[in-house]
């Protein structure tokens, strides 16, 4: 892929990510502060490169502790969302 | 044109994971559809991990050898995934809810440390991740990866220190350092002018280097910012583990890692100016620091004994029986207190009394966007009885009484009439409008952060009531029952 392909599906993204924040209700601010910082943990994909890769020792076991970094936040984000979203509840209609 | 090119189902792959991310993101407009999102989302990274997983596998001739998985590694590679799930769930499960900004500033900083190995990964072992011929790293992915690191180590100082802040390590009062903004302003130059460098050059030194200043400059970013202001600056370092791993994606030409890095770098930036409007300050005069220690001793001005109404647990109970409907205005002193158990008890029986309950929460009632409503929901009060202000301001002239717990500044009037008031100009729960208004207080002496004095204590309909925020509800809930 070339440089300004990539950059076109930064932009767009950018744009998309605009809209779809401000349409999450400010109830949900900080379980989307959460479940963001899972998300952004997608670095893993490099750490998972680096550590798989041969020929460099040190790049390889930087890409370890990449990995472990990143997959605290990963599944610690994930489920810290999930712990905070399971209490809120709607009123008992009765 | 730089880099190998992927097979088109490996792209596709990380497209879709990026558009899952997009759905976690898009769940969240409302508490219901917000769990599938989060499932949603959690898929989306499984297909991101098992995609470079099986991408990275060995294979029978392989064409390119630095893409050879063999035993020992995948071994290796699912052990530090264990560690690492292991730690994250455990503190996941334990944390509680009133740590959330800590545990949330912790993980930026560990995205930002993330970011910065795998930059120095990929330096290091340019070939493995397809972005150099003959030793030769692509200028542009030169400027990304020096990009991706500069910005993961601001992350990762900034976040720690903002970490140290929230969790009571290190004083809240900002830390001004003389000529700060020179000193800031330099480093930041010479972080510049090292990556265009490292374009022209890739040694070893211009890469770290620069690295190495970025983890100060982030140290000296957030060491002047107020302990008022760490909702914004918990955004903004948000924003930047975002941006981080965009530059990471670009280096790896990685869609996945691109669409994710766009959405996070804008939802913490749309944080920030929502609590930057909230307490009508900057989003510059926030970076530049200084404002609002931990608690500002109450001036010298409002220390004159003026004549206020105290009321008893008692009183409140009776008036807010025989109330229409009471509007309960939180704020963190009642979290700090651990009360809100003891408040939702409070609620339900005046519920079965027939009168109407709703909370009203302004945007800085918490420590982070949104605070307030987790610790509402843990303590089992439904979402929909609690309003944000704009919502619900209209309605205190319609409300008999104000319940005001724990919350200071958000509900002094002199923001929107005193124009020499330290918060003129932010917005205000108007609470002094209901025909009485019940705020608990510690005692009189004291302000809220701002260090202001609040004339809502004086006013006719104001009733305080002066207790530890826990004993006063857990007495008007007595008496109601």
């Amino acid at each position: 892929m070339d440089f300004i392909s990539i950059l076109s599906i930064f932009v767009l993204a950018c744009f998309v990510g605009y809209y779809v924040v401000w349409s999450v209700t400010p109830a949900l601010h900080t379980p989307l502060m959460a479940v963001t910082n899972a998300i952004s943990s997608v670095i893993v994909v490099g750490a998972l490169i680096a550590a798989a890769a041969m020929g460099a020792v040190t790049a390889k076991w930087l890409g370890l502790l990449a990995v472990v970094l990143a997959s605290v936040n990963i599944f610690g984000g994930f489920a810290v969302t999930a712990r905070m979203l399971a209490m809120y509840k709607k009123k008992e209609r009765r | 044109m730089h880099g190998a090119a992927l097979p088109s189902w490996v792209a596709l792959a990380y497209l879709l994971a990026g558009g899952c991310f997009i759905l976690a993101l898009r769940g969240l407009s409302s508490p219901e559809s917000s769990r599938r999102g989060n499932r949603i989302g959690m898929a989306g990274m499984a297909i991101a991990v098992a995609t470079t997983l099986l991408y990275y596998h060995p294979r029978p001739s392989g064409e390119n050898p630095f893409k050879l998985l063999n035993m020992g590694t995948a071994a290796e590679i699912l052990g530090a995934i264990a560690i690492g799930a292991a730690i994250g769930i455990v503190t996941a499960r334990r944390i509680a809810m009133t740590a959330m900004p800590q545990l949330v500033a912790a993980f930026h900083s560990l995205v930002g440390m993330a970011a910065v190995l795998v930059a120095a990964a990929a330096y290091l072992n340019p070939d493995a991740f397809g972005i150099a011929v003959a030793g030769q790293i692509h200028q542009v992915s030169r400027i990304e990866m020096s990009l991706g690191a500069a910005i993961g180590a601001i992350t990762f100082s900034g976040s720690v220190i903002a970490f140290l802040k929230l969790n009571g390590n290190m004083s809240g009062k900002p830390i001004l350092l003389p000529a700060r903004h020179v000193i800031n302003l330099g480093t930041l130059a010479v972080i510049l002018g090292l990556i265009a460098y490292f374009v022209t050059d890739q040694s070893a030194w211009v890469f770290f280097t620069l690295t190495a200043l970025a983890f100060l400059i982030g140290f000296l970013l957030i060491i002047p910012i107020g302990g008022a202001d760490m909702p914004v600056v918990v955004s903004m370092l948000n924003s930047y583990s975002g941006w981080a791993a965009a530059a990471m994606g670009f280096t790896l030409q990685n869609t996945a890692m691109i669409i994710t890095g766009a959405l996070v770098g804008s939802s913490g930036a749309i944080l920030s100016y929502i609590m930057c409007r909230a307490m009508n300050r900057s989003f510059v005069s926030v970076i530049a620091g200084g404002f609002g220690g931990d608690a500002v001793a109450g001036g010298a001005a409002g220390a004159i004994d003026r004549p206020f109404k105290r009321g008893s647990a008692e009183d409140a109970a009776f008036l807010m029986s025989q109330a229409e409907q009471v509007i309960i205005v939180p704020g963190y002193g009642m979290a700090v207190a651990q009360a809100q158990h003891a408040l939702r008890e409070m609620a339900d029986l005046l519920k079965k009394e027939g009168v109407s309950v709703k909370y009203a929460i302004h945007p800085v009632a918490g420590r982070m966007p949104g605070h307030m409503n987790v610790l509402l929901a843990e303590a089992n009060v439904p979402y929909d009885e609690v309003f944000e202000l704009e919502d619900i301001n209209s309605e205190f002239a319609r409300t008999d009484v104000a319940f005001v717990i724990g919350a200071n500044d958000v509900t002094n009037p002199a923001a929107k009439t005193d124009k020499s008031s330290p918060i003129y100009g932010m917005p205000v729960l108007d609470v002094e409008k209901a025909k009485t208004v019940l705020f608990i207080k510690r005692s009189m002496g004291g302000a809220g952060y701002a260090g202001v004095d609040n004339e809502l204590f004086y006013r006719d309909n104001t009733m305080m009531l002066l207790a530890d925020a826990k004993k006063m509800v857990e007495e008007i809930v007595k008496a109601l029952g």
